[in-house]
């Protein structure tokens, strides 16, 4: 198989190698990441896809000040970089981005900032986020939802409601974990977590899996499969910072605003196209924030949208149908069951089936709001 | 059963500036100066320019209240303090910094967003640690 030529057009190493007990390790990515622009006198702003290993690629490129539309922390050992020249070279040849900087950087001897979860001590999020009492992502994920209330106006009812409207599919849901169907009363009576968010408000911790099997569409429809093939219209992925403390601004996601900016316009579409939408709920405002930065209402509108039942059965904008994190399941990483029930309400398999969908658009993200992916999934290949 | 301590933050070489400062009782940032602005957490250049004309400099250790959460499951060390808020502060200077709010109940009516408040500090494990505390309003504040 051939691909359009790749070329290297940068290559540099940091100014010294050995025992470098003045720098971090995030900061020898950056040096090697500088050094390396200025081999190719190419400017930050002309990179638009990032890869390494060890150190999150969020957590370099944010270091650099470098706002990605491909992003590869393929992180497979000594290899990786081969790995992340080959991935980077089939990115650029489908035009996925045009401009890769692949960095690596280890304080492999002095041992300073070192990769491993990427919230030690030594990391920024341990120096400047973690000493604060922090909780996981209870304490993280909702820290801009005061924020957004006073700028918008949208209430705690409406907040709530958001659990309420899921539990909803969830009860027409067998596999749902939670099936009874809440009111917002029930939700401002179960436990306060971090307020303003109460345990209704966050999402299940669970055990569980889903994989996915991809090829060609021109295969697909040449193979002799059980399930009418789902086609992929359009895809975009968008990164913002590993620390919800130094978002640009904490009552919008930026990393939902390029993701699904690029997979509607690759898949040439407008949230009016779309019949049926997941947004990854870790807590109830995800869906608030998610409407509103993908586009289908307006700043401030979100609340009330889903207060008033557009998105609960019958309603004219399919959300989360599954039940979503807040009822259905989630493991930690809950992006799989998004895609998997985009996936069954094309085939016209869910469990609370929603009539005539043929475009469905899955919203993940990763961290809190530190990367955002957009699948957008249709019967009908383009 | 040892009591569980205040998780403490570890300098790298491009914070142990900030660190020393705090150690002092003062808080200070960097400035770029092509760009005449603060910029939060440090680095050795500027993430907007890229330029290594950068300066470490004490700012005023003000703010403002941008938001919060309450958090009723301490981390380990605050068991005491639970619960307890977790907030960012928007700097007078700019840049926004996580830091508890103390010497304030913690509940909503007394945590009114856009409140003013100064800069203290706390020691965990021998790091000073910025807080902040609720401030008189400054002259010509909102």
């Amino acid at each position: 198989m051939t691909m359009p030529s790749t070329a290297i057009i940068g290559a540099a190493e940091t100014d010294e190698l050995g025992t470098l007990p003045d720098r971090s390790e995030l900061q020898l990515h950056a040096e090697a990441a500088r050094n390396t622009l200025e081999d190719a006198k190419l400017a930050p702003a002309d990179i638009d896809g990032i890869a390494c290993a060890g150190q999150s690629p969020i957590a370099v490129a944010h270091y650099l000040g470098i706002e990605p539309a491909w992003i590869d922390g393929t992180g497979v050992g000594g290899a990786s970089f081969m790995f992340h020249v080959r991935h980077a070279a089939g990115a650029i040849a489908a035009g996925l981005c045009s401009t890769v900087l692949i960095t690596h950087g280890q304080s492999g001897r002095s041992r300073l900032g070192p990769a491993g979860g990427g919230r030690g001590r030594d990391s920024l999020p341990g120096q400047f986020e973690t000493p604060h009492g922090i909780v996981g992502p209870p304490t993280l994920f909702p820290m801009g939802v005061l924020r957004y209330m006073k700028e918008t106006g949208t209430t705690h009812e409406q907040l709530a409601s958001v659990a309420v409207a899921q539990r909803r599919w969830a009860a027409r849901n067998p596999r749902a974990k939670y099936r009874d169907e809440i009111t917002v009363d029930d939700v401002f009576a179960s436990p306060m977590i971090a307020y303003p968010m109460h345990k209704l408000e966050c999402c299940l911790v669970t055990d569980g899996g889903g994989a996915l099997i991809l090829t060609s569409s021109d295969r697909a429809e040449e193979m002799d499969l059980p399930h009418p093939p789902v086609h992929l219209l359009g895809a975009g992925e968008a990164m913002e910072t590993p620390m919800v403390s130094q978002m640009e601004d904490v009552t919008s996601s930026k990393a939902f605003r390029r993701s699904s900016a690029a997979a509607f316009a690759q898949a040439g579409i407008t949230p009016d196209d779309v019949d049926h939408l997941m947004i990854y709920d870790a807590f109830a405002h995800l869906p608030i924030y998610g409407l509103e930065d993908l586009g289908f209402v307006g700043r401030g509108e979100a609340g009330a949208f889903i207060e008033e039942g557009h998105t609960s059965p019958g309603g004219r904008l399919p959300l989360n149908t599954n039940g979503g994190g807040l009822s259905y399941t989630h493991t930690g990483m809950y992006g799989m069951f998004a895609l998997q029930e985009s996936v069954r309400q094309l085939r016209g398999t869910a469990p609370a089936q929603v009539d005539g969908v043929e475009i469905s658009v899955a919203q993940g993200v990763g961290g809190m709001f530190m990367s955002g992916g957009t699948v957008v999934l249709g019967r009908e290949r383009r | 059963m040892a009591t569980p301590t205040k998780p403490s933050p570890k300098a790298t070489p491009e914070t142990q500036p900030f660190w020393d400062a705090t150690a002092r009782g003062e808080l200070h940032l960097q400035r770029c100066r092509p760009c005449d602005a603060h910029y939060f957490p440090p680095r050795p250049f500027c993430p907007t320019c890229h330029s290594q004309d950068v300066a470490w400099e004490p700012v005023s250790g003000r703010g403002r209240l941008h938001t919060y959460v309450i958090n009723h499951r301490p981390a380990p060390g605050f068991e005491e303090e639970a619960p307890y808020p977790i907030a960012l502060v928007e700097l007078e200077e700019g840049p926004r910094l996580m830091a508890n709010i103390v010497e304030a109940p913690a509940e909503p009516d007394a945590l009114v967003l856009d409140m003013p408040l100064e800069v203290t500090f706390e020691d965990q494990g021998g790091m000073q640690v910025p807080k902040f505390r609720p401030a008189e309003p400054q002259e010509g504040a909102r």
